[in-house]
């Protein structure tokens, strides 16, 4: 028995900022002042407060440290493990009252979040599959072969509600009928661990912090269907979780949770891991699937759908991580607990990808209907700097940005497609009035401008179209019927593209459209870049009042675009000013200004 | 995919090459085998240059030009050599808001270089990656496997510095 337990973040953002370093000189430390026999060091998944890592929690005592550096360690061991004295200046600062510390679930960031699907990450060691089962790990697939039949597994999952959390939001239990009733010699059952939406990475934190749920909701959907294999594609930009699920199912194999006879049943399943090499387009099923062939990924059309002709022609079931992470839960709870969390038609809960403009940058899992504005300012803490809230972006390259006069809408799948937006795999980016929203949408159309497979023409051509007519905007180029172009051809290529990417792909330039029209016009008739971030439209000038003539601008100019005398206010020649900003930078007076 | 540094010969070795093989020949049969094999000589060899393309194509008897097709698909997959430091700068939504496209700008004037190539000395390659799940850091870069976050275009030269 251990008196204290030290859990010490080990996702890909707590990584990131040093957290192995940590760890290793912990366990040393620990050693060294001969706690080891009493002190347990645990690397976890993520917690989610990422913008404040590397992260550290002390339990019994549930003492919460932020952004400890390996010189903090000595301290660390030496006065709170070893005389039992919190090191204040460590404290997550949200946790310090005047009245004592409060707990972390009293904290904005956490006291809204209700954790299902990330319920043992930063709990739990990823790699130990004894935790995961001292956890309930694999009891919800030995009550679902034991005492659940096939049928009675899928009304469980039709009845709870759950939806596809990759995007598009279909009823899981009904794809799992689909699949159940089509009869062939071999099924699959494949997990979709593609999470291609940049700026999203709940699946990762899930496969790194609890590979185990992923692996059991697979068997019980193999149970469900009658599938004997199963693979799941992984993104090779994610090596950690890779790591830990090559781990995971090594473990799985060995205690008989994985292989034949699963539970000393009929039923036998394993599962394999493939791994992406950096396609978007493979986050469409098909085109998963195409790539797990070992092809190009390039989608299929639709029908036949998967559930009848998938992976290698054979019926096949495709399901997100996050989907799965809630399975083994509603098996053991039952499907009316989990309906009656969330909204009307969206149940349960959602975890959010939080990042760009806001001060706690991080994942969040919110129960369905829970507004932006709750999101936004109570539990990201608001926007740094002071400035103004202007958008949030949710659903990636296939989503749309929600303006400030949505901020009290509650999210679920319907309302947001009904504001021009989708809930995709759950990035939810914030943007301040720094960000320009004709360069947003440029941005996401150079990103499917990239990954278009260019298999069909709408997609392959309209979308090289629609950035080039976003960058001629950016430029100072645009006119007017510009603006009406791009409307016209996002329409169409909305209409004719083969898959989800192509049919997506204009949302980033409707939304924009729809709600900053303004910023557009702005563009194209004013010449002028409302946030001051495209270049070509940016003017930079002194002001006459507040230069001081110190000449440290005309120095910094790398093209000698100022001039004037010491002591005298400067200039700036337009013509041969390149609009690099190191003049506004340098100046201390704040007399340069950029319009 | 569009690294200018072609000049650089092929000069696999025999070791190279068994090992290429001892892979195939462990994975060849498996249903869907081709990519985990790329996957792999991109390992060994550190691009997929055509004489390993050639190879993978005779020992599964399948054409060279849907082998070429599958790896000029992805984008991890690459025809020429990288650096021997590479770069990679993420471009992806949380970092773009933050201003990572201002890094990857300073990056590029730095090492004279645009995506996808190499610096004439072999030392840097640049590229643009979207997301490596590190939204909490953003922006953020990587060298190799080491991962810098939280950037600023003043902390390019220092970064740089390490890896002279």
């Amino acid at each position: 028995m251990y008196r204290s337990h030290v859990l010490v973040c080990g996702g890909t953002g707590c990584t990131s900022s040093g957290s192995a370093q940590i760890l290793a000189a912990l366990n040393e430390e620990i050693k060294k002042q001969g706690l080891d026999k009493e002190v347990a060091v645990v690397q976890t998944g993520c917690h989610g407060l990422c913008a404040l890592g590397p992260i550290m929690l002390i339990y019994p005592e549930g003492t919460f440290y932020s952004m400890v550096h390996v010189e903090d360690v000595p301290e660390i061991v030496s006065e709170h493990l070893l005389k039992g004295r919190i090191v204040k200046r460590l404290l997550y600062t949200e946790t310090v009252t005047d009245q004592g510390l409060k707990s972390l679930n009293e904290t904005e960031f956490y006291k809204k979040q209700h954790r299902i699907a990330l319920r043992n990450c930063g709990i739990i060691n990823p790699e130990n599959i004894e935790e995961y089962i001292g956890t309930g790990g694999y009891e919800a697939l030995g009550k679902a072969l034991t005492t659940m039949k096939p049928e009675e597994i899928i009304q469980t999952l039709i009845d709870s509600g759950l939806r596809g959390r990759g995007g598009g939001g279909f009823p899981t239990g009904l794809k799992w009928k689909f699949a159940a009733a089509n009869k062939a010699d071999q099924k699959y059952v494949c997990c979709n661990a593609d999470e291609g939406d940049p700026g999203a990475f709940m699946d990762r934190s899930v496969l790194e912090g609890d590979p185990h749920v992923v692996l059991e909701a697979m068997a019980i959907a193999g149970y469900a269907i009658g599938a004997s294999q199963g693979f799941i594609y992984v993104r090779a930009e994610y090596p950690i979780a890779v790591k830990r699920l090559t781990i995971a199912i090594g473990q799985a194999r060995e205690y008989g949770l994985l292989g034949k006879n699963i539970f000393n049943t009929d039923f036998s399943f394993d599962i394999e891991l493939r791994l992406g090499a950096g396609a978007f387009v493979c986050g469409e099923e098909t085109a998963l699937m195409t790539s797990i062939e070992g092809n190009r990924g390039e989608p299929r059309p639709r029908p036949p759908f998967p559930a009848k002709e998938g992976l290698f022609k054979k019926p096949t079931i495709l399901n997100n991580v996050e989907t799965y992470a809630n399975i083994p839960r509603i098996i053991l709870n039952g499907a009316a607990w989990f309906a009656s969390m969330g909204t009307e038609k969206s149940k349960g809960t959602k975890v959010f990808a939080l990042g760009g403009k806001i001060n706690n940058t991080g994942l969040v899992e919110i129960p369905m209907g829970t507004t932006l504005r709750e999101i936004v300012e109570e539990i990201g803490g608001g926007i740094p700097k002071g400035k103004k809230f202007k958008a949030a972006q949710t659903g990636g390259p296939s989503g749309g940005c929600i303006p400030a006069e949505h901020l009290d809408i509650p999210i679920d799948y319907d309302n947001l497609i009904s504001i021009g937006s989708m809930m995709g795999s759950g990035g939810l980016i914030v943007m301040d009035e720094d960000n320009c929203m004709v360069d947003i949408a440029k941005f996401f159309l150079q990103f499917t401008v990239d990954e278009s497979c260019g298999k069909c023409t709408p997609c392959r051509v309209g979308t090289k179209r629609l950035y080039e007519i976003l960058d001629k905007i950016t430029k100072g180029n645009g006119t007017l019927e510009d603006i009406d172009k791009l409307e016209e051809l996002c329409h169409y290529i909305k209409d004719n593209s083969l898959c989800g990417l192509g049919q997506t792909a204009p949302n980033p330039v409707l939304s924009t459209l729809r709600y900053f029209k303004d910023e557009y016009i702005a563009h194209v008739v004013d010449k002028r870049c409302p946030a001051g971030v495209c270049k070509a439209l940016l003017t930079y000038v002194i002001d006459a009042d507040k230069c001081k003539g110190c000449t440290l601008c005309a120095r910094t100019c790398p093209n000698g675009a100022i001039e004037g005398k010491v002591r005298e206010p400067h200039m700036i020649n337009p013509d041969k000013c390149i609009k690099c900003g190191a003049c506004m930078e340098k100046c201390r007076f704040g007399a340069i200004s950029k319009k | 995919m569009s690294s200018q540094n072609k000049s650089v010969p092929f000069a696999g070795t025999k070791e190279q090459e068994t090992a290429l093989l001892d892979v195939i020949a462990s994975l060849k049969g498996e249903e869907g085998c081709l990519m985990p094999i790329l996957q792999k000589a991109q390992e060994i060899y550190g691009y997929l240059p055509v004489e390993v393309q050639t190879i993978i194509s005779n020992e599964l008897d399948i054409p060279l030009e849907k082998v070429y097709g599958v790896v000029t698909f992805y984008s991890q997959f690459s025809l020429y050599p990288k650096g021997k430091y590479k770069i990679s700068v993420c471009l992806g939504t949380a970092c773009y808001v933050k201003g990572s496209g201002d890094i990857y700008n300073e990056l590029m004037d730095k090492l004279g270089i645009t995506s996808g190539e190499c610096t004439p000395d072999g030392r840097f390659s640049l590229e643009a990656c979207r997301c490596i799940g590190a939204c909490g850091l953003a922006p953020v870069m990587t060298v190799n496997d080491d991962v810098y976050g939280r950037l600023t275009i003043d902390d390019i030269d220092e970064i740089l510095a390490k890896y002279k």
